[in-house]
């Protein structure tokens, strides 16, 4: 009866070790996961502190130097570091307008023909779905070339509305709406009208507020989304002035495989100002942004 | 569409007007003369082009350099896909089994989604730099004497390296929803059944995981072929030279460097055509999907 008293007690022991041996290997698996994804910033960064000759000796660094202001200050204030007319804050601002432009543009654009497709009896509904379905199929990459002939001809190079306009062509957005939309219940549009609202109230009165959380969600994928494009301003901006964090990563690169002492410590801070306001937004928004990526896929 | 909708005849119409005017001038006037031009030969000055029929496609199924290219797009798609979602999905299994810091984790695995591929690739640079790069010295460790830019294995491995490390976290994020949205109910019954985490893995979970799995085997596929272009644009730093490269990435050379308007059609033309198969195989096999460009 002992005995029995005994192994009854001492079974969980040993599996609630493997259990807590297993644990301690996920934990590591996780470590090793995220520490690959963070070192390489976290290299950058320290690196940023240093003056271009040490960097250039010493390659990148684990522990701070005492350059890392006056790095990022060049990086942001002085003109002709990697371009000839124009400084960080420049390409920063234009980053924002394209990132900002674009999300905003393609949310506007998309939440209305949404709501035409969706709410609307419609001879063509069909016709024009499958119109704006189509451009799915063809990432802008694939049409770089005829693109650029496009806005060459329309005079739209070298512009901000040629920046972003093209960029907004896919349907991705106008399908996340539609899908959105469906599944909002029947009901409503039936009490509305019988509250006497029309289609323009409804839409902003009702339709609107109830995406509110989709709206925010599929604002932060579009900003970042347009934030880092890259071969689209590489083609269509060669005016200095109208050149994007990321668009202005090419001049860096260029710049470094010349210089005999490349400005490492300023590359790497312009670097990382073009890496942090898309950033900063997932984590902080990271529940809706998991959402809007998540979601409008199904 | 919704039964009970409104009728009024030309309000939809003025709400769809600006999508549709956006997608005929920006997305079908471009295909379209991408499909006209590529059957042209452009003079290099801008002097006019003449009608040449085929010529253009026949020049790419014989080029020598394109097939190469061509090669090199299918290993490094292949390998960049494999990579990254073996890579996340290991991840989001242990992500979703610890309980402590999970929160932690999902953030520290996700940021990257924000980087910039070329930004990605700068990074790469210096990771790779011939002096003093940390992972070239690493591979010195190993008696291999790392050359970016200079050896095409090496330049295509750096490659590699970095489009793994900038696709790892969207791949994660889905995962690890994927997994997340297996009922409690399920896992409790394979807890029972199954003693085996591995066994429990494969007949349980990935099955159900299938969907996220494939959706995002075109997603992976789509991110090397085309995303991957900053990239491989900054770390061959501007010399294309004999570097590897894509397709995409010559159908940008061959247009803009070379200024060979029909024969950088006629390979954006191949590419919509395979971009076409692609995703019409996507919408047999999971309807109701899309995929986010």
């Amino acid at each position: 009866m002992a005995d029995l008293t005994q192994t009854q007690i001492a079974q969980p022991t040993p599996s609630r070790l493997r259990f807590k041996w297993n644990t301690i290997f996920d934990h590591l698996i996780l470590i090793a996961g995220s520490l690959l994804m963070l070192m390489p910033l976290v290299y950058a960064f320290i690196t940023a502190s240093y003056d271009p000759v040490t960097i250039h000796r010493e390659g990148l660094a684990l522990t701070f130097g005492d350059e890392l202001g006056s790095n990022f200050e060049k990086a942001l204030f002085e003109k002709g570091g990697f371009t000839k007319t124009v400084d960080g804050m420049v390409m920063l601002k234009n980053s924002f307008i394209l990132g900002i432009g674009f999300a905003v543009g393609k949310i506007i654009i998309s939440m209305m023909a949404a709501y035409a497709i969706v709410y609307f009896r419609l001879r063509f509904a069909t016709f024009a779905f499958w119109i704006i379905f189509t451009t799915l199929l063809l990432p802008l990459e694939v049409r770089i070339l005829p693109s650029y002939e496009a806005i060459q001809r329309l005079g739209m190079a070298n512009t901000y509305s040629g920046l972003i306009v093209p960029l907004i062509a896919s349907a991705t957005g106008t399908f996340f709406f539609r899908q959105f939309f469906r599944a909002v219940p029947e009901e409503l549009v039936e009490a509305a009208r019988i509250d006497g609202a029309g289609p323009v109230k409804f839409f902003i009165d009702i339709l609107v507020p109830l995406s509110r959380t989709m709206i925010a969600a599929i604002f932060i994928i579009m900003f970042v989304f347009g934030w880092n494009q890259y071969l689209w301003p590489t083609l269509i901006t060669t005016d200095e002035s109208l050149f994007t964090l990321v668009r202005g990563i090419k001049q860096i690169v260029l710049t470094y495989s010349d210089a005999a002492i490349p400005e490492h410590g300023q590359a790497l801070a312009l670097a990382i100002v073009a890496m942090l306001p898309p950033v900063l937004i997932v984590i902080f928004f990271q529940s809706w942004f998991v959402k809007g990526l998540t979601e409008s896929d199904k | 569409m919704k039964r009970a909708g409104f009728t009024n005849p030309w309000l939809p119409i003025l709400l769809l007007v600006p999508q549709l005017s956006i997608i005929v001038v920006f997305f079908y006037w471009p295909a379209a003369w991408a499909i006209q031009s590529s059957f042209y030969l452009q003079d290099p000055f801008g002097f006019g082009s003449t009608f040449v029929g085929a010529e253009n496609y026949t020049d790419i199924a014989q080029s020598i350099e394109y097939r190469k290219v061509a090669w090199f797009t299918v290993y490094f798609t292949a390998i960049v896909t494999f990579l990254s979602l073996s890579i996340a999905l290991l991840l989001a299994v242990k992500a979703d089994n610890v309980l402590r810091g999970a929160k932690t984790y999902r953030t520290l695995l996700m940021w990257v989604y924000a980087i910039a591929p070329p930004v990605a690739g700068f990074l790469g640079i210096m990771f790779f730099d011939q002096s003093h790069g940390p992972l070239t010295r690493f591979f010195g460790f190993f008696g291999w004497d790392f050359k970016l830019g200079v050896d095409y294995f090496d330049t295509a491995t750096a490659m590699i390296i970095v489009a793994v490390w900038k696709q790892i976290p969207v791949n994660f994020i889905f995962f690890l929803s994927g997994l997340q949205s297996i009922p409690r109910s399920v896992r409790e019954a394979a807890l029972i059944d199954n003693n085996s985490g591995f066994r429990r893995f494969w007949d349980v979970t990935f099955p159900l995981l299938a969907p996220t799995a494939f959706f995002l085997l075109i997603i992976n596929i789509t991110y090397a072929m085309f995303d991957t272009f900053g990239i491989i644009d900054t770390m061959m730093k501007g010399e294309p030279g004999a570097n590897p490269m894509t397709l995409v990435y010559k159908v940008y050379l061959d247009g803009f460097r070379g200024n060979d308007l029909g024969g950088s059609s006629a390979q954006s033309v191949v590419l919509m055509v395979l971009v076409l198969v692609l995703t019409i195989f996507q919408f047999r096999l999971i309807e109701r999907r899309i995929h986010y460009t």
